[in-house]
């Protein structure tokens, strides 16, 4: 009750800090929609790589940051119920090197109609990437050897160190992991 | 001694207590290839009670953690159809299980299971883990989650595969590798089986913690 009490603030605490014209998703690059084009582009890009683009450009920091890399998708329930925890750990925890990445496993071609339209709808600030990559057998013990596939799960690194998480997490439960590496 | 006996009795208890909830929530630690799957005895969606040994010519199970709506095991139902359909004659019939909670996840209450199996016509009985046990027994954490048994001459079952369906959960058509299927025809021709766990993504398992 006390975790369902934190997501409903949460996301209103979010839903009203959301600016309804500019939405800038981490790194995405974010462009006006040409004014020529019959159906407006969306304001919002979500690049895409396969799980060796990933791993090289974000499982192998080579700075002092601290990166949580939340694996999640629009289907997924408990993935949905958690994400105030990471937007809010971002807010935070941005000016004490902790950088959030919310990793969807969405499928490709959902990517304009369901995983754009929702972090549009969430006004998500955290950076979103989609990991495109079929060969799950190959790259989830990459990820993490004790990982079974099942998502949530997230993986917290910090220079040579990490850890991994099977789990949902709360904001209390996910400062505690960030802190803890 | 009066006052401390009741004492102690309790101090057993909440030991006990303690020890029993610990015990429930380590659901991660299930089967491992070569341990013997205990029997099951579940609802199927017709009504009737499954268990292992209403087959007695099973010469194994591939037993399949599943649900109605998670996108995965949607993507695979006609995979596991065809599973059935294609080692059922030769010995190891389709035993699907719905680990979620329906109190958690509304979309997978027995009627709903029921529904999922006419519409999709499931060739195989698609069971209700009702008590919530038989998951975490086998360590299922998500759906899909295969588990291939082998009976022994014994009769035990023994885990010989555990993981996915294939190397392609999002896209039927692009599957390079049957690995259930695999496991299945190596231990038909009497080997060992050589991929014995494989991993996808799923969705997580929707139990109370």
């Amino acid at each position: 009750m006390k975790r369902l009490a934190f997501i409903v603030c949460a996301w209103a605490v979010l839903a009203s800090c959301v600016d309804n014209n500019v939405k800038k998703i981490g790194e995405a690059v974010v462009e006006e929609p040409e004014k020529e084009v019959a159906t407006p582009a969306s304001l919002v890009t979500i690049p895409s790589y396969d799980f060796s683009e990933f791993e090289a450009k974000y499982l192998q920091p080579e700075d002092d940051m601290t990166y949580v890399i939340n694996f999640w998708a629009t289907w997924c329930k408990p993935c949905i119920e958690e994400m105030p925890a990471f937007e809010s750990l971002r807010k935070n925890y941005e000016a004490k090197k902790v950088k959030v990445v919310l990793v969807s496993l969405d499928l490709p071609k959902l990517l304009e109609k369901q995983v754009i339209p929702f972090v549009e709808k969430k006004g998500l600030q955290s950076e979103v990437i989609l990991l495109d990559d079929p060969d799950a057998n190959t790259w989830i013990p990459k990820v993490a050897e004790e990982w079974s596939g099942a998502i949530p799960a997230t993986l917290i690194i910090k220079g040579d160190r990490s850890q991994f998480y099977e789990q949902s997490f709360t904001y209390e439960t996910l400062e505690e992991a960030v802190n803890s590496i | 001694m009066k006052t401390i006996l009741p004492v102690i009795a309790v101090l057993i208890l909440c030991l006990t207590l303690s020890t029993a909830f610990v015990a429930d929530t380590t659901t991660n630690d299930g089967y491992s290839i070569g341990d013997i799957a205990a029997p099951i005895d579940l609802l199927n969606v017709d009504g009737k009670r499954v268990s292992y040994a209403d087959y007695p010519n099973a010469r194994g199970f591939i037993v399949i953690f599943t649900c109605n709506t998670c996108p995965y095991a949607v993507a695979s139902e006609d995979r596991i159809n065809a599973l059935d359909a294609e080692f059922k004659p030769k010995g190891y019939p389709v035993i699907a299980i719905n680990p979620n909670d329906p109190a958690l996840q509304p979309a997978d209450t027995y009627e709903l299971m029921q529904k999922k199996a006419a519409e999709k016509k499931f060739s195989f009985p698609y069971l209700y883990d009702k008590t919530n046990t038989v998951y975490a027994q086998y360590g299922a954490t998500k759906t899909p989650h295969v588990y291939i048994l082998q009976k022994e001459k014994t009769g035990d079952l023994t885990v010989a595969y555990i993981g996915a369906i294939d190397d392609n959960v999002r896209d039927a058509d692009n599957v390079n590798e049957r690995f259930a299927a695999n496991a299945v025809n190596e231990l038909l021709a009497g080997k060992e089986v050589s991929v014995k766990e494989t991993r996808a993504i799923g969705c997580s398992v929707k139990q109370a913690k």
